[in-house]
């Protein structure tokens, strides 16, 4: 073995043998570099994910605060799983471990959306989603639901926090995207994301989603200005992939069925 | 020995700076300076990958194919590159977050691979090391310099903490918001260099052509 090395290693370099030899063995070796690393370091990455993730949670609740600890502040979250074709809450599935983007690309976890349906682009909708409810003083203050769908570039993830009377938005945060920064990546705006609040989600029939993302700016003595959010300039096509998602994940195939359960237990 | 060291290590500094004299690397100078913070994650990164790209190179450069010599640079470089994303991801999340792409495009950063191919491909591992090193400095204390001027001036802040009190929280400061678009790291840089050629004359390039007065007697 370390004679042949030693042969190799003096032949020319442009020979065709060597080259073929350098190459090989420089593959392998940054190869296995490459995944050493990305496997030893997986398990903090999904930490650090995880952890994200509930930091996101937390600010589109509006708790997080400089300084404020993350797992001292989820003590008032509480998530559920639902199921959402009947829009019940279920018990069948631990919202610890569930993990609804790894589910909805399983074909037993999941369903196609039908094309006309799918505004989103989403291609495949798991069967449950994990909700977050929002707890303050055993009252339920939020509710927090789990949206993605497709922009100009990239599938944006975020969250939608409702009033518990499932009608009002609270505020939208996404976070994971990759928008154009500046551009579409003006989701992340906290001015433009305070436009959100107080928005009302469905119509007089309390069925048909009207929230929606304008072109340009909402005029404010126009019809229906309550379920109007101003695009995003210079990002039309972002603007209206986030009016998509948020019709498709706030209608009869998303969590429609679960809002229209949780409105009419309140009422 | 020891001189030699010195030189490669301090030379990129003033005498030979990458983005002041060389001006490679510049757009990465441009896109992660808005903060100090991203400016010196992304620092110590490309002269991580400077430097240990420079080392490994120089190991193998006996027996490197020059027909392929490029492709090779590269494979190590955008490995180390990968490794240092991952490393970032583990241990610097919302750093890597805020970073984005850019981490990965250290591969296109030109100072990388403008190292190997200048210096690693003919000089010992060590020196190649210290070289990387070096201009990995380089890069730094442009980004530095301009990190600073634009968090200070664009933001009122430095690494976060509020040096200059912000009009809005009460202070006096109206913060320039200029400072945070990419066209205001190209004012700084071209003060940089200003500044660096005044005290360096030597750095000042000949001009390639000069405009000859045309003198004319008489009227047209």
């Amino acid at each position: 073995m370390n004679g042949m090395l030693k042969k190799i290693l003096q032949m020319k370099n442009d020979s065709t043998e060597k080259t073929l030899f350098v190459a090989l063995a420089l593959c392998l070796v940054c190869s296995i570099v490459v995944s050493t690393a990305a496997v030893g370091l997986k398990p903090l990455q999904q930490k650090n994910r995880a952890d994200d993730i509930r930091r996101n949670i937390l600010d589109v609740a509006g708790l997080l605060e400089p300084g404020v600890d993350i797992n001292e502040a989820f003590a008032n979250i509480e998530p559920r799983v639902v199921d959402l074709t009947t829009g019940e809450i279920t018990e069948a599935v631990d919202p610890l471990t569930y993990e609804q983007r790894k589910a909805s690309r399983d074909p037993d976890r999941s369903r196609p959306v039908p094309a006309d349906a799918d505004i989103a682009d989403i291609k495949r909708r798991a069967d449950y989603a994990t909700v977050y409810f929002v707890k303050d003083n055993g009252n339920t203050r939020l509710i927090i639901l789990p949206v993605h769908g497709y922009g100009l570039w990239s599938t944006l993830y975020g969250f939608l926090a409702l009033q518990p009377d499932g009608n009002t938005v609270y505020s939208l945060k996404f976070y994971e995207h990759g928008e154009t920064p500046g551009l579409g990546g003006e989701v992340d705006n906290p001015r433009w994301r305070s436009l959100w609040r107080g928005k009302k989600i469905y119509g007089d029939d309390h069925e048909t989603v009207r929230l929606e993302v304008v072109r340009g700016q909402v005029d404010p003595g126009s019809a229906g200005v309550e379920h109007k959010i101003d695009g995003l300039a210079g990002a039309t096509l972002t603007s209206k992939g986030v009016s998509n998602l948020v019709q498709y994940w706030l209608g009869e195939n998303g969590f429609g069925p679960f809002l229209k359960k949780m409105a009419g237990d309140t009422t | 020995m020891a001189s030699e060291a010195k030189k490669v290590l301090l030379d990129p500094l003033f005498d030979n700076n990458p983005i002041a004299l060389q001006v490679l690397g510049v757009c990465s100078a441009l896109a992660v300076t808005t903060k100090l913070s991203t400016a010196l994650i992304m620092c110590a990164a490309l002269t991580a990958v400077t430097a240990c790209s420079n080392a490994s190179i120089s190991m193998i450069r006996h027996h490197i194919p020059t027909n392929i010599r490029i492709i090779v640079q590269m494979t190590i470089i955008a490995s180390l590159v990968i490794v240092v994303d991952q490393i970032l991801q583990a241990y610097a999340y919302r750093m890597s977050k805020e970073l984005s792409v850019f981490v990965g495009l250290i591969i296109t950063n030109c100072i990388v691979l403008g190292r190997a191919e200048a210096y690693a491909m003919k000089n010992p591992a060590g020196l190649s090391f210290l070289d990387g090193i070096g201009n990995g400095l380089g890069y730094s204390l442009i980004l530095i310099v301009v990190g600073t001027v634009r968090e200070l001036i664009g933001s009122g802040s430095l690494l976060g903490y509020e040096i200059l009190p912000l009009a809005a929280n009460g202070g006096w400061y109206v913060p320039n918001g200029m400072m945070l678009l990419p066209p205001s790291a190209f004012f700084i840089i071209g003060l940089f260099i200003w500044a660096l050629r005044t005290w360096k004359t030597a750095q000042v390039e000949k001009a390639e052509y000069q405009i000859h007065q045309v003198h004319r007697s008489g009227g047209m």
